[in-house]
């Protein structure tokens, strides 16, 4: 799993203190690289992922800012035309909005419309999906909006190992990434079964994280777990939850975790879909134009003589999330068995 | 909602909706005769370190420097010499040329679009000459004075209205979205006002690092009602950004008169006291005001003494762009009832009343001026106009999406091109 490079001293982390880490090695390695966000600065954060940083590079580095996330985005591109490296916090991706027009038209086309006079080096970091009761403010998952916008890389970490690989490969990369952080797997992965305790980060491989600098290119799936059954094409939270349920019900599934969704590794998906003549999709996102509207048909465009069934879409509900019933929206074990019944009898 | 609207039994009035109206319609004889000009000596000029509530004033005055008899007076004459009078005369001058040229252009099919700033002139070539070189402009998309007063090549500027095989920007952007970042000039953004964050990014990083550059920044009075310009006052204050941010108040957004961004209501300048800035209103048909207002804006900002907020207050003589027709809103004549009169004429006057210029001079220079426009124009169009097949190769159109070709952009790029070799057939070839 680690490259030459990567075999340092490891510590056990969780997904905050990978991230945080990740910040704290690129801080010290670019001068150029500022964190900015709400509350980022001396608090270190409302998630605690910048806890520290101020007090370790400096006020000018690792900074507060209003609450205006058009403000926080708009000056990051202003940053990044000067030669600066921003990493901005919007401190829940149901916050972004308010920032989209300077994303869309201003930080993803900049390299386009001049010509690469001027680029924007940005990573917008930002926390997203539910099951923490955030209610439909605190929970969205909005990374198909992110995938539609053409001059954004998408990329969304499962676990510490790949969250720290994953953000200092963003931070090193000259467009702007948006990173979207599974904050119900902050400190634990989730099962699905919300009435079960939350097992932490270390008790699980992939909480051994290198305390110094590597990176896990961009665009590379990583295949959790190998099988012959079908193929799931999964990311972020969802991945574990998926792992409890195919391994509860016994099935060899191959469990594909994305972790770019923007660009894509379409060579191991279709691999995976050709090999295993099924393909299941499951996100936690609203599912009408849902990403995993665009992998299904991506699916059936480069592997249909291959399928043996219908691809099929295990996603959240189109509904805003809602507070007290989330796990009614959430798309957990009865959700998954029953696809993955279906999906195997045809 | 009720079909009848209900309310309590009282003698109160009904509420009523304003819908701000401007004064003329086509048809109507406009008189500017209210707005008040105060005397050119009547405005102090205070130290550029001065803090903005001791200075309110000058966000609802008017900064004056050259009366109508042509003589620059008061506290804010920035007392240029002749020799640099002269220079930003002949930047207006062709500024102007290249406008009236550009916009036959278009009406002769040769683009798709064009821009002038006719009358405003002054707004972007006597700010820019009173910033230093290495500062960087966050335009909107009616500075072309900025590119004008710092040399940039007209032929450049042309290759990109016409999007032609000369043009840098491979013929991706609407014409006049220039981008030149060797001249300090920002690529302009058809999303208006979202420049003005981004000018207190590069001003906050500039100070970050100890730079000594600071950041200008234009909008029009219309796109100041952007959340974008009230992003960038929060964020200038709050990190006391040494940027200038310019509104240029030309009275109209295409038909919407300025009453549609709160202009009945207050000042545009007045923006900057809600936000603990500095705040200048300044008569922008003035080239020396506009120049005096930006020198004191650029030395308060680049002596850590925080933004400044400039109204200019001006006029657009001529349409919002080629795709406008203003005789359709306004009277005809309202660029000419405008009491402030027009920059060119003024600053002309100006040097003449110095004795540092003459009517044969200026006659000469605007002949000069016309040849060199039209002699470049040749230049450009030997090197395409739009749609006439010489625009940039076809694969170029997938570049710079990112800074590397992802697969997906690969496939549709070859799609692209055998669309291409199904349309013009089997000996096309991608260039």
């Amino acid at each position: 799993m680690m490259s030459a490079e990567t075999q340092t001293a490891t510590k056990t982390m969780n997904m905050i203190e990978a991230i945080n880490s990740a910040m704290d090695v690129m801080l010290e390695r670019d001068p150029n690289m500022v964190v900015m966000g709400e509350d980022v600065g001396f608090f270190g954060g409302v998630f605690r992922a910048t806890a520290g940083l101020q007090k370790k590079h400096g006020k000018t580095r690792v900074f507060d800012t209003p609450i205006n996330e058009c403000g926080i985005i708009g000056v990051a591109v202003g940053m990044g035309a000067y030669g600066l490296r921003p990493v901005p916090e919007i401190q829940f991706a149901d916050y972004i909005y308010p920032g989209l027009d300077q994303l869309v038209s201003e930080a993803a086309r900049l390299r386009y419309r001049s010509a690469a006079d001027f680029i924007c080096p940005m990573t917008v970091r930002t926390p997203f999906g539910g099951g923490i009761f955030g209610g439909q403010t605190h929970s969205q998952s909005p990374e198909s909006i992110m995938t539609h916008i053409c001059g954004v890389k998408t990329v969304i970490p499962s676990n510490p190992y790949d969250a720290k690989g994953l953000l200092i490969a963003a931070i090193e990369d000259n467009d702007p990434v948006v990173f979207l952080e599974p904050k119900r797997i902050y400190n634990g992965p989730f099962s699905g079964y919300y009435d079960r305790p939350v097992e932490p980060w270390s008790k699980h491989d992939a909480s051994a994280v290198p305390e110094d600098y590597y990176r896990i290119e961009l665009g590379k799936a990583a295949t959790v777990r190998a099988g012959e059954a079908l193929t799931i094409l999964v990311y972020g939270t969802m991945v574990h939850v998926t792992k409890t349920i195919v391994e509860e019900m016994g099935i060899d599934a191959e469990i594909i975790d994305l972790r770019t969704l923007l660009p894509l590794d379409i060579d191991a998906i279709e691999t995976s879909v050709k090999k295993t003549g099924r393909c299941l999709i499951i996100h936690e996102a609203t599912r009408t134009s849902g990403f995993g509207a665009e992998l299904a048909a991506l699916v059936q465009e480069r592997c249909f003589y291959h399928l043996e069934a219908p691809v099929e879409r295990v996603t959240g509900f189109d509904t805003p999330y809602p507070h007290s019933l989330e796990w009614a929206y959430f798309p957990g074990p009865v959700r998954i068995a029953t696809a993955l019944t279906k999906i195997l009898k045809d | 909602m009720p079909e009848t609207p209900q309310r309590p039994a009282s003698n109160l009035p009904p509420l009523s909706l304003h819908i701000p109206e401007p004064r003329y319609r086509p048809g109507d004889t406009p008189d500017f005769g209210d707005i008040e000009v105060p005397a050119v000596e009547a405005t102090p000029r205070p130290s550029e370190a001065t803090k903005p509530d001791a200075m309110r004033e000058l966000s609802y005055g008017l900064v004056r420097v050259l009366d109508f008899d042509g003589q620059a007076k008061g506290q804010w004459d920035p007392k240029l010499s002749p020799e640099r009078l002269r220079t930003m005369l002949r930047y207006m001058m062709l500024t102007r040329a290249f406008d009236d040229r550009m916009f036959r252009a278009q009406r002769q099919g040769k683009t798709s679009f064009y821009m002038k700033c006719t009358g405003e002139e002054a707004t972007s070539v006597a700010s820019t000459m009173a910033i230093d070189r290495g500062d960087m402009c966050f335009p909107s998309y009616r500075q072309q004075g900025i590119l004008i007063a710092r040399d940039y090549p007209l032929i450049q500027m042309m290759n990109q209205i016409y999007s032609n095989r000369g043009d840098h920007l491979m013929g991706r952007q609407l014409p006049i979205m220039y981008s030149a970042p060797e001249h300090g000039f920002f690529s302009v953004s058809g999303n208006l006002a979202t420049q003005y964050p981004q000018a207190v990014g590069w001003a906050m990083a500039s100070a970050s690092k100890g730079d000594s550059r600071i950041a200008t920044v234009w909008c029009g009075e219309g796109s100041s009602a952007e959340g974008d310009f009230h992003s960038a006052l929060t964020f200038a204050t709050v990190y006391n950004a040494p940027v200038i941010f310019n509104v240029v108040n030309n009275q109209w957004a295409i038909s919407s008169f300025s009453g549609f961004a709160g202009g009945e209501r207050t000042t545009f300048a007045a923006r900057a006291v809600g936000y603990g800035i500095a705040g200048l209103r300044i008569d922008g048909n003035d080239p020396l005001a506009v120049y005096a207002a930006t020198q004191w804006a650029a030395d308060r900002a680049r002596t850590n003494n925080g933004p400044t907020l400039i109204e200019h207050f001006t006029y657009r003589s001529e349409g919002h762009s080629t795709s406008d027709d203003p005789s359709a809103y306004r009277p005809a004549d309202e660029a000419t009832a405008w009491p402030l009169g027009d920059p060119i004429a003024r600053l002309r006057q100006h040097l003449e009343t110095l004795g540092e210029w003459d009517a044969e001079r200026h006659e000469a220079q605007a002949r000069e001026l016309d040849e060199l426009v039209k002699t470049t124009q040749k230049q450009s169009e030997k090197l395409g106009i739009l749609g006439h097949g010489m625009h940039q190769p076809f694969e170029t159109m997938f570049d710079d999406v990112f800074e590397e070709l992802p697969w997906h952009l690969k496939e549709q790029c070859a799609q692209m091109l055998a669309e291409q070799e199904a349309k013009f057939g089997p000996n096309w070839k991608p260039e």
